[in-house]
């Protein structure tokens, strides 16, 4: 049967999306997010090759020059390289890390959250509590462990986040999948003979999309901070590949003479972890079908 | 209760078995595993590894090898710090004590101030106030603990000079005043997260319970609107804080790693960093165990504390 506009479920559901755009649209801070991640991978896209300086160039003249000396926008570093140029390099890796961890967590959590919820009992048990054991280790001492005991460059970093940041949307996908699995449509596929993997995907996955998209939302804003933290404490992306996290690295001694070494990556990893947050906040409210009676 | 109290229990052991396993898998992640750190003694031969290998116990099956090593790990002995071979133990130990000490600072800092906070934001929900609290403890969520360290020590310490930048104690003075005055920044800077969580949790909670009928039915009994909110609505709002504060034990003691980097706080985050730097791995090791029985037995007290708090619980 094809699924014309007529048909009455297509017909809802469309409403129903369009509905939660327009209360997405509406949500004042989710919408101040969504433009500074687009300004901001805008700028760390396009950015550097505009700028006039290399972020890799070192110019030991123009050391320690502060914000808005000559074309230096946000000053120099201790080895005369641009900041601004670095910045936006940086954001290249440390938003292309998250990217890629939130992908991979979502991947990976979205799958042991809907096996579990499917198939419950013993599964289901045995893949929670090893979420639960997972959960009890502070993220922060996993990731520092891990990160010291393998080669750390930008991919090894990202899977090592991935796999300290699945479990968050394992809990939330089993728990959808547990309500969904006794609705009317999944009992239906079942009888009517669909085999597990099409219910699991086609009928569980799919309506259960809404909370999968606020945690991989919030997942993105968690994985910049883990990034910038190993970074920060010398155990992520390595010098002279330039991360939010590691320009902070050396900020500390030159808190006295150079202090803005350390406001602006702070600043730009703050700005970017709370507009994902936000964008995750306006999403939930959108797209909660409980707000909906 | 009783029964309550045995799954409870149970449940935290299953739990603590599959920790450990975590640990282990961890610890044989190493390339090359725990021998790794021989092969870079210099002069070291293919043979003389073989033997350390063997008398380490690590040429025997991972099955055989993991009983070895959580039965020692249950009896107390979790091996030797590389650095200067004292017990794993007894070198946790002795940094522990500054890590809960900053922990319980922060945690009074943020129930004090998240429970009021979330409090008045319930009782005047979209006010200008709660609003400002609103996008305040998000983006009090959002900032990198570390940073914002840095952000204090510029501001406090290197501008007003009001507070010192790091450290536990002046040199040359020990006294009570002194600790407090190099308590302060650490415990703020470690508290601000905790803050923005309990004030939301508590907003929720509070505003949860004043739509009770309970709460109507107090209100028409005529009781002033001070006394109804704390005794009738906040008692009860508090209960799932109980809850939270297990839950929140993991985001407080990676905080306190790096807040203690930043401040060089002699405490347990402090001294796995240096372990990290050094490669000691059973320190390592050791830290991150504890760090996971520590969110255990959190969690288990909490739940305890919940089912003491609340008569409810102890019906089903």
């Amino acid at each position: 049967m094809t699924a014309t506009a007529a048909d009455p479920t297509v017909e809802t559901a469309r409403r129903t999306g369009n509905r939660g755009w327009r209360r997405f649209r509406r949500h004042r801070l989710a919408m101040i997010g969504v433009a500074c991640i687009l300004l901001l991978v805008l700028a760390c896209v396009a950015g550097p090759w505009l700028l006039p300086f290399d972020d890799l160039r070192i110019d030991m003249r123009a050391r320690f020059a502060p914000p808005l000396t000559g074309w230096h926008l946000f000053g120099t570093d201790p080895l005369g390289r641009d900041l601004c140029a670095r910045l936006l390099m940086a954001g290249r890796i440390s938003l292309s890390v998250a990217f890629a961890a939130m992908v991979i967590s979502t991947i990976v959590g979205s799958a042991v959250g809907v096996v579990a919820g499917y198939y419950g009992r013993a599964v289901g048990a045995v893949l929670m509590r090893l979420v639960d054991a997972m959960l009890c280790f502070p993220a922060v001492f996993l990731l520092l462990t891990l990160a010291a005991l393998l080669k750390p460059d930008p991919i090894t970093i990202t899977l090592i986040i991935a796999a300290t940041s699945w479990m968050e949307v394992a809990r939330v996908v089993e728990s959808q999948i547990r309500t969904l699995r006794e609705r009317d449509f999944t009992l239906a596929a079942e009888m009517m003979g669909a085999s597990d993997a099409r219910i699991m995907v086609d009928e569980l996955l799919r309506n259960a999309i809404g909370p999968i998209v606020v945690a991989a939302t919030l997942t993105v804003a968690r994985a910049i901070l883990m990034e910038a933290y190993i970074s920060f404490l010398g155990y992520g992306i390595q010098p002279p590949t330039a991360s939010w996290g590691n320009m902070l690295n050396n900020a500390q001694q030159y808190l006295t003479s150079a202090p803005w070494l350390a406001l602006v990556p702070g600043i730009a990893i703050t700005l970017a972890v709370t507009s994902f947050n936000f964008i995750g906040d306006g999403l939930r409210d959108a797209l909660d079908a409980r707000l909906e009676s | 209760m009783a029964q309550f109290l045995f799954g409870r229990a149970l449940q935290s052991l299953l739990l603590l078995w599959l920790v450990s396993m975590i640990g282990f898998a961890v610890l044989h992640l190493t390339p090359g595993g725990p021998l790794s750190q021989f092969a870079l003694v210099p002069g070291m031969t293919q043979a003389r590894l073989a033997e350390i290998a063997h008398e380490m116990g690590l040429d025997r099956s991972l099955p055989v090898q993991y009983w070895e090593w959580a039965s020692r790990l249950l009896t107390g002995d979790w091996g030797r710090s590389y650095r200067d071979q004292s017990p794993v133990l007894d070198v946790i130990g002795s940094h522990l004590f500054a890590t809960l000490e900053l922990m319980a600072t922060a945690i009074l800092i943020a129930v004090l101030l998240g429970v009021w906070i979330g409090v008045m934001g319930a009782v005047r929900r979209y006010s200008f106030a709660d609003m400002l609290a609103t996008v305040g403890a998000m983006v009090a969520l959002s900032i990198p603990t570390f940073w914002f360290g840095l952000v204090v020590i510029y501001i406090f310490s290197v501008r007003l000079q009001w507070l010192p930048a790091g450290n536990m104690y002046t040199v040359g003075d020990g006294s009570l005043l002194d600790f407090l005055h190099h308590l302060i920044a650490p415990a703020l800077v470690l508290a601000l997260v905790e803050v923005a969580v309990w004030s939301r949790y508590m907003r929720a909670s509070m505003i949860d319970v004043i739509n009770q009928d309970y709460i109507r039915t107090a209100r028409a009994k005529g009781l002033p609107e001070k006394r109804v909110l704390i005794r009738h609505a906040l008692r009860n709002a508090l209960l799932p804080m109980i809850t939270l504060a297990g839950l929140e034990l993991p985001t407080l003691l990676g905080g306190a790693l790096v807040t203690e980097t930043v401040f060089t706080w002699p405490g347990m985050g402090r001294l796995f960093l240096d372990s990290l730097g050094y490669r000691d791995y059973p320190v390592v090791m050791g830290i991150l165990m504890v760090s996971a029985l520590l969110v255990l037995l959190g969690n288990l007290l909490a739940d305890i504390l919940c089912a003491v708090a609340d008569p409810r619980i102890r019906l089903d």
